[in-house]
């Protein structure tokens, strides 16, 4: 069914286009630990086409990474094929010794890791580590090698290579570490890239600058890329057809566009409902106009003095000003050091801004301190991202949401029991969760704890930084729905902090964009969305993954 | 880079002068001094008139401030003083011991540091049974004690095995047990360091990149694994050699050896003050010398803790 694509994207070259690179059968995997075995991967089947880019879509522990690590010979020690062949143009490669695959691996399958930030050797210089698959692949001699990587650093926009060559990971930004990786992927035009959540760990717009680079090399050589990854609106705009895994099982495959036009396996359905990037943006109860400001921030300046160059200050938030109004979302949108969490901080009280004013409920944060400041935190309470360094693992779901309870005014034990009980409901789980520590809980279900936590206080303001950005696109759709609820309810008022513009449009009523400490732009969210005045807050949603073109096209 | 240099200079000065300064105060605090213990009560049957007049030839009598200054000015300029119980200056009695005792020091870290990396490469390297024992070794050797693995190793290799002379022997045949007897507790925390750091190593990304350019285990292990496992085991290192100084008194104590080891002994037991301001300042030199090396030599192995080159992006 998929020749046809295969045929077109393959370079005119490969005339056996209908004999596939890699064909993956009945593949089992398991992974056996404290003398339990479990089986992630269970009966996947799937071909890539010479030249054919094909997406492994699903959430975390749908098995994804484990048959990406299966086809490249790297699976963990604790990890075993149970059954299945991977074949590799015709060859089973999934008995192979690890001498036999080492030589296949780099030369005729290549990796493109999740994160670029650590997975570059911080101690060898960028060139010697592109000149190292040269060298482990049989070329001895240095000017070749030199040569080579100077035209591969220069390939993927890395210049001037010769300075480049020299520099440490280090020294060089998530993106470009990227760019390094790609390069040592392409060295030796391997029939096969496996590119597993390359762009994951980046900025939106280096996430698509980096997928476009990725796209036109494997163009001009054509290389077929398994790309693994949880994103819809990055399957949706770069791979020919998409394998979706649910649980170690195939739960559909297809051309990517007949997958997103009419899915139909159930579990491709909720994906697409879910997926913030695809979803058109529910509309918002009107703000009433009666409603007060709950938060102002006015010319907030919070600056750092520069390490090692005597009078220079960094500014981190440079003249931030917004309102927010009570019952309402405000959204922090940026790419990393844009300043968001600096200014998300600063009205959390847990910084000092250097100058302006910060006020909630008609209270200046910045000149509270002592019992009074740590008063002020009963109003103001704070949500993160990571649900599994959050919650402290030695207390139960029970102590954790009761302990800010403790912190003020006494209150009795049963109602504090009450109150915990009430809340832990209110967030969606169920009671016997309260004796549990947060190992036994999933992502999702923590998250609900450090809202319930957050909540028992009834705080007015609750920041949520990148509360949901950790999580799975199912789980990151019911935990937006329930933060909705909440806000209806209890009148909240939400400070939005995230870099994901497409769920921000979900749940923000305004939005503030920022860039490098300011403020570039700011208003009602679909004011932003349709008609962005600023120059970055158009690359912004030009950059959000599943537009296909479309919104790119009008963005331009 | 100079401005560091001169940073660290500096503090290394500052405790060196700190380390002088609080064993000139703890050696004051001795009840009697060097001077009383050798000539009262002794044979020579002095008078008190005498004794005290002999306190004040050697300065004893001086306010404690004043000798404070007198002994500082003295060390700066090269002057140890001199040992009242041997009547020579303390730094020939160093130049007579120090070197036998710094080359027992280097031999056994030299050694210490080879048992260390054969068991750290073993242990990710050989067979499943050859790298469980690998592994097993280090808590083993840092229990075993220092003065308990002398005896034996003199016991089995010296009077039942006879491989090694007690009576009389070669040189080289004398440092032999001596400085395994150093080496082994000293190689124990070093492999522990160095073999934790590599497991650590191992589970980083950037080793399934390179597995993934198709390099094998050993080709991981010394192209990736080892340069960032060192630097941890360098700074561990230079704590230990320190410590290797502390365990060639005791050494040299079991072995009979003459050294640092066996003046110290001396100078505790006679009370020998110049004696031991001395050595306490020499070994404070020695551990500040040392951390000052590990300091400098980091940056060689890890280009990160260099300072910011310029032309980052």
């Amino acid at each position: 069914m998929n020749v046809d694509l295969a045929s077109r994207l393959a370079p005119a070259t490969t005339v056996a286009a209908s004999a596939p690179l890699l064909a993956v059968e009945d593949l089992a995997i398991r992974y056996v630990s404290g003398g339990t075995a479990r089986r992630v991967v269970d009966g996947v089947s799937f071909s890539v086409a010479p030249g054919e880019v094909l997406a492994l879509l699903g959430e975390s522990g749908s098995g994804k990474t484990t048959t990406a690590q299966a086809v490249l010979g790297l699976l963990p020690p604790n990890g075993a094929i149970e059954r299945g062949a991977i074949r590799l143009d015709g060859t089973d490669i999934a008995g192979w010794p690890e001498r036999k695959l080492a030589a296949l691996r780099g030369a005729r399958i290549s990796l493109i890791p999740q994160d670029p930030t650590t997975s570059l050797n911080p101690v060898r210089t960028i060139g010697a580590q592109i000149a190292e698959i040269l060298e482990i692949h049989g070329e001895r001699d240095r000017t070749r090698i030199r040569a080579r990587v100077l035209e591969l650093l220069t390939r993927v926009g890395l210049e001037p290579a010769e300075m480049r060559a020299r520099q440490y990971p280090h020294q060089l930004s998530g993106g470009m570490r990227q760019r390094v990786l790609i390069a040592i992927a392409v060295a030796l035009r391997p029939g096969l890239i496996v590119a597993d959540e390359p762009t994951s760990a980046l900025d939106v717009t280096v996430q698509r600058r980096i997928l476009d680079l990725l796209d036109e090399l494997r163009r001009e050589d054509g290389t077929a890329v398994l790309l693994v990854t949880h994103d819809l609106g990055v399957a949706a705009d770069r791979a020919d057809r998409v394998v979706v895994l649910r649980q170690g099982q195939v739960q559909e495959a297809g051309p990517v566009r007949q997958v997103l036009a009419a899915p139909r396996s159930e579990y491709a359905r909720q994906l697409l409902a879910d997926a913030p990037s695809l979803a058109t943006p529910r509309a918002r109860p009107p703000v009433p106009a009666t409603a007060g400001i709950m938060l102002k921030v006015d010319g907030l300046l919070q600056a750092y003095p520069v390490a090692g160059e005597r009078g220079r200050m960094f500014h981190a938030a440079d003249d931030v000003s917004f309102e927010v109004r009570a019952g309402t979302t405000h959204a922090l949108v940026g790419e990393s050091g844009s300043g968001k969490t600096t200014t998300a901080r600063c009205i959390a009280g847990f910084l000092r801004p250097t100058a302006g004013r910060v006020e909630v409920g008609g209270t200046d944060v910045a000149q509270l301190s002592g019992e009074a400041l740590r008063q002020f935190r009963r109003k103001v309470q704070l949500v993160f991202q990571n649900p599994f360094a959050s919650l402290d693992p030695r207390q139960t779901v029970g102590a954790i949401v009761e302990e800010p309870l403790w912190n003020f005014a006494p209150v009795a034990k049963a109602e504090r029991e009450r109150l915990v009980r009430g809340m832990i409901e209110r967030v969606g789980l169920p009671d016997a969760v309260l004796t549990r520590p947060p190992a036994a809980l999933s992502g999702g279900q923590r998250q609900r704890v450090a809202i319930a936590r957050a909540l028992v206080l009834r705080p007015r303001v609750v920041v949520l930084d990148e509360a949901v950005s950790a999580l799975d696109v199912t789980v990151q759709a019911r935990i937006l729905e329930l933060l909705a609820e909440l806000q209806r309810e209890l009148g909240l008022t939400y400070v939005f902090v995230s870099h994901d513009l497409a769920v921000v449009r979900l749940i923000a009523d305004t939005v503030s964009v920022m860039r490098s400490g300011r403020v570039v732009e700011s208003g009602p969210v679909e004011q932003v969305f349709h008609s962005p005045a600023d120059e970055y807050t158009r690359d912004l949603i030009a950059a959000i993954p599943g537009g296909a073109g479309e919104t790119r096209k009008t963005a331009q | 880079m100079s401005r560091h240099l001169a940073q660290r200079l500096g503090q290394a000065l500052l405790v060196l002068l700190a380390a002088f300064t609080v064993a000139f105060v703890l050696l004051q605090a001795l009840p009697g001094d060097a001077v009383l213990i050798k000539f009262l009560g002794s044979e020579m049957g002095l008078t008190a008139e005498q004794i005290a007049e002999l306190r004040i030839a050697y300065g004893a009598d001086a306010p404690v401030w004043q000798q404070y200054l007198h002994t500082l000015g003295n060390f700066l300029s090269g002057d140890f003083g001199t040992s009242i119980r041997a009547g020579v200056p303390v730094a020939s009695l160093l130049a007579e011991n120090l070197p036998a005792t710094l080359l027992l020091a280097a031999l056994a870290f030299g050694t210490a540091s080879l048992l260390a990396v054969a068991l750290a490469v073993l242990s990710q390297l050989g067979f499943a049974w050859a790298r469980a024992f690998a592994r097993s070794m280090p808590s083993f050797f840092v229990a075993v004690p220092v003065f308990w693995l002398g005896i034996m190793l003199i016991q089995v290799f010296s009077f039942q095995l006879g491989l090694v002379s007690v009576i009389a022997p070669e040189p080289w045949e004398e440092l032999i047990l001596p400085v395994l007897t150093l080496a082994v507790p000293i190689s124990a925390p070093l492999a522990q360091v160095l073999i934790r750091n590599m497991d650590q190593v191992f589970g980083e990304p950037f080793v399934a990149v390179a597995r993934a350019k198709g390099a094998t285990h050993a080709w991981v292990l010394w192209r990736h694994v080892a340069r960032n496992a060192l630097p941890p085991t360098l700074t561990m290192a230079g704590v230990l050699f320190g410590e290797l100084l502390g365990g060639a008194v005791v050494t040299e104590t079991v072995f009979g050896l003459a050294g640092l080891g066996g003046m110290t002994q001396q100078a505790v037991a006679n009370q020998d003050v110049a004696v031991l301001q001395a050595i306490v300042v020499l070994s404070a030199a020695a551990f500040v010398t040392i951390s000052l090396a590990v300091d400098l030599l980091l940056p060689l192995f890890d280009p990160r803790l260099a300072n910011r080159p310029a032309g980052a992006a």
